[in-house]
């Protein structure tokens, strides 16, 4: 028998008919955005993806890096008319939300 | 005013100290009692500063990112992020919201509207080749938060 193989992951997430959830935990800072953004590009490589969903609930930090990100993964699902939608959860993440206008083109989750 | 603490931190400018400057900073402000608010304004202004030193001062070059902070007597926070990198032609365009030079870099342009959003005063001050240093002040507690203390 093949011993199991040890994945690990960086992103907490989940596929399921055509949308991927991606759950955040932690800071979402530039360093965590450059580290992560690898396993989102080859999450959402796949065609099938239609729509991306952030659950920033578990987030204690994001500054403008975390913008950022989005608005690179907007430009990457919008390129094949998907779309991205965003649970903010905290206060700091929300107000970070709203200063950086992004909810015109992203849809915001309760 | 009188200054009632100082601090001096000199980091290389590599992406894993963005963290370490945001908890610096914390642990720098917590005598003076900030709200959750102000510790997360501060935070992620220093955060913003920090960042683009990193990203856009250094690159890939070698260097030290300077955090320094004092507090005064009547609770007011400056604190300063200094580097010796490549410098900003254009600060005023620098500072426009959304303004960016690395597009493709998933950068949102949004660095010094946070700093101007979360804190009281941001001043910036850079020369092309030479570094960039940004000042920022902010009110953290009343004067009579800190007289008990003196």
């Amino acid at each position: 028998m093949k011993p199991k193989r040890e994945v690990t992951r960086l992103l907490d997430y989940e596929k399921k008919n055509g949308t991927v959830f991606v759950r955040l935990s932690g800071e979402l800072d530039h360093s965590r955005a450059e580290a992560i953004r690898p396993e989102l590009d080859e999450l959402i490589a796949d065609r099938s993806v239609r729509r991306l969903v952030f659950d920033f609930g578990g987030l204690e930090f994001m500054d403008s890096s975390g913008i950022g990100m989005l608005i690179g993964r907007y430009k990457l699902m919008q390129d094949r008319g998907g779309s991205v939608a965003v649970m903010p959860g905290g206060r700091r993440v929300e107000r970070m939300m709203e200063l950086s206008g992004l909810y015109r083109i992203i849809e915001k989750l309760a | 005013m009188k200054i009632i603490n100082e601090m001096r931190l000199d980091f290389w400018p590599r992406p894993e100290n963005e963290s370490l400057a945001r908890m610096v900073i914390s642990a720098f402000i917590m005598p003076v009692n900030p709200t959750l608010e102000q510790l997360g304004d501060v935070k992620t202004a220093v955060s913003e500063a920090v960042t683009n030193a990193i990203v856009h001062g250094y690159r890939e070059a070698r260097g030290l990112v300077r955090l320094r902070a004092s507090l005064d007597e009547e609770g007011g926070l400056s604190v300063e992020i200094a580097d010796k990198g490549c410098g900003i032609a254009d600060v005023e365009q620098a500072r426009r919201p959304f303004f960016t030079t690395m597009e493709d870099a998933d950068r949102s342009g949004m660095g010094f509207t946070v700093m101007e959003s979360f804190m009281d005063e941001v001043e910036v001050i850079s020369q092309v080749n030479s570094g960039t240093i940004v000042r920022m002040r902010k009110r953290l507690a009343p004067a009579h938060a800190l007289a008990r203390e003196a």
